[in-house]
């Protein structure tokens, strides 16, 4: 399932990509975007369907109820922009106007995380998952890499209502064999056992929890990695609760606030099912700031080294 | 007033002090508006989804969804669904939501609103999607004057001109009031027939109680290869004398001797 040598791709290619194939496939997916076409790799589909991609200009509360509108008439819109604007700029259109009414629109937004980098917090979306997460009948979903991104896009044009996918701007190493890796919306991904601590993560944070769990073996510590990347409806809930059952301590690991995402979803869990210790890494309560992608992993103890540094403290090791 | 929207004034009256809330003012001020476009121009199936023309019909959209109880009194009286339901307004598990939602399945309601600004968007996009398929109907939003002051209804009249969507018509009930006073004095409008031509729409503004004015507009606006606009002056409350032009009315139930004193009104 795992790839050996990991190439670096894009996720937000995935899914301009992935756009074209379904829209060759089926002529009611239409695609919307809010002046970020490029960026968000919309571009591609714009170029292959003209016709049936729908710019809004600057107007991401326009766009959104337009979307509602277009999914009323039975299209299956894809609508794309920064997860900051897509989600704060908009909660209360996709809350009434897509979620309420139970609309077939799907919300793609990229640059989600810290790692959206020099552009700083106005552009960080550290919230987007909480938003989302509290809305009913919302499918959240935080895919880790470029196959996963390819096959979490086709699932989300296949099931009927809302889906908010969050897409990483950094270029990511591929941890899945496009020729083996099935995305299963319904189980937790175990990418390693371990029998001393869970170790929780979705998205781009995936590889950098791989690489840590990596080290801790070396130092006798058997984590347990699980790949969580629906965090909505929380389908993995049966999967946590059984590797928590085994290890005792839950760490989760995501590039967002640690207030409402997935830490915030295991903690749920456990604490109805199996009360254990977790551990939420993640920004804190915080804004971001400027800088390199790399530098502010760093900084929010993102990297492999950090997270390794940071759970060996926790666990009292070193 | 003819005895259709006689019986709507009375429906909406005796909805709201039944549901000891809602909002009689803006509900009574779109009567003539409703009343017009259902009995003259709107083609829409009363057995909604049973219908063989259900695909062909026009759309309208509510965008100023606290006006519900006018809307649901119009759909009831013309047959969409039994008249009887119209005293489960506001009530628990009820079909008739305070503001309108497809998610109870009720004949006749488009979309969901309720939160003021989006229902224009959403008639964009249902325009939209009509022409990608081909599909003459027409769409047809309501909006409050107050409701204009929300940014994104600004957003959505650049896009459906920007777009050329000649498949739509709105229609704004200019009362003149909002919920904390007149809406010159809260965060004035004007000029907003020059607003809306210079959004690229083509303007006709008409007294919205008289229904062949209002009728006049809309068929020249469906004639019409261009994006068309009409702004309907209302009295807020119209019909009861204590409710008319008073802002106090906007979101206030009428308690019995009120209602009461209204329907006599009505009768008279």
């Amino acid at each position: 399932m795992l790839k050996k040598e990991l190439e670096v791709k894009s996720p937000r290619a995935a899914y301009g990509e992935t756009l074209v194939e379904l829209g060759a496939q089926n002529k009611d997916v239409v695609v919307l975007d809010a002046d970020l076409s490029c960026s968000t790799q919309t571009c591609k589909f714009q170029k292959a369907y003209p016709e049936r991609f729908f710019n809004s200009g600057i107007a991401e509360q326009d766009m959104m109820c337009t979307a509602a509108g277009l999914a009323t008439e039975g299209k299956i819109p894809f609508v794309s922009t920064f997860a900051m604007f897509a989600t704060a700029r908009c909660l209360d259109q996709i809350r009434n106007s897509i979620c309420y009414p139970k609309l077939n629109v799907k919300i793609v937004a990229t640059h989600g995380g810290i790692t959206v980098g020099e552009d700083g917090a106005s552009h960080q979306a550290l919230e987007d998952v909480s938003y989302m997460r509290s809305l009913p009948d919302m499918t959240v979903i935080v895919p880790a890499d470029y196959n996963e991104v390819k096959q979490v896009i086709k699932y989300a044009s296949e099931i009927h209502g809302p889906v908010y996918v969050r897409l990483a701007r950094t270029n990511l190493k591929t941890v899945f064999d496009e020729s083996e890796y099935v995305f299963n919306p319904e189980k937790a991904v175990k990418i390693k056992e371990g029998s001393d601590v869970t170790l929780i993560t979705n998205g781009e944070t995936l590889t950098e929890v791989i690489s840590c769990a990596n080290m801790l073996q070396n130092d006798g510590i058997g984590a347990e990695v699980l790949h969580v990347p629906v965090v909505k409806p929380f389908f993995a809930a049966g999967d946590i609760i059984e590797s928590v059952k085994k290890t005792g301590i839950a760490i989760t690991v995501e590039n967002h606030s640690i207030i409402g995402g997935l830490g915030s979803a295991v903690c749920e869990v456990l604490s109805e099912n199996l009360p254990a210790r977790v551990l939420r890494i993640g920004t804190p309560d915080c804004f971001g700031q400027s800088g390199e992608q790399r530098e502010l992993m760093d900084f929010y103890g993102l990297t492999d080294e950090k997270l390794y540094k940071t759970i060996n403290r926790y666990l009292g090791k070193k | 007033m003819n005895k259709f929207n006689a019986t709507v004034r009375s429906d909406i009256l005796k909805m709201i002090h039944n549901a000891k809330s809602g909002h009689p003012g803006g509900s009574l001020s779109c009567v003539e508006i409703l009343s017009v476009l259902y009995n003259k121009i709107l083609n829409i199936p009363v057995e909604w989804k049973n219908s063989p023309n259900f695909e062909k019909r026009d759309r309208f959209i509510l965008s100023k969804g606290h006006a519900s109880a006018a809307l649901y009194s119009v759909l009831a009286r013309k047959g969409f669904f039994p008249a009887e339901e119209l005293m489960t307004f506001r009530k628990l598990g009820t079909r008739l939501q305070g503001h309108p939602s497809t998610r109870t399945k009720l004949e006749g309601i488009e979309v969901s609103t309720g939160s003021l600004g989006q229902g224009l968007s959403m008639a964009v996009g249902v325009a939209q999607a009509l022409k990608l398929n081909n599909n003459p109907a027409r769409v047809y939003a309501l909006l409050g004057d107050g409701e204009m002051q929300e940014g994104s209804v600004w957003e959505a009249l650049m896009s459906a001109s920007h777009k050329m969507l000649d498949n739509l018509t709105i229609i704004i009930d200019k009362n003149n009031l909002q919920i904390d006073g007149g809406v010159d004095d809260v965060k004035s409008l004007e000029p907003l027939d020059k607003k809306l031509e210079a959004f690229g729409w083509h303007v006709s503004v008409v007294d919205g109680h008289n229904e062949e004015e209002i009728e006049c507009a809309l068929k020249n606006a469906a004639k019409s290869d261009k994006l068309c606009a009409i702004i309907a002056n209302t009295i807020k409350g119209k019909g009861v004398s204590f409710m008319e032009d008073n802002a106090g009315w906007h979101g206030k139930a009428p308690n019995d001797d009120e209602l009461k004193r209204a329907l006599e009104e009505l009768n008279a």
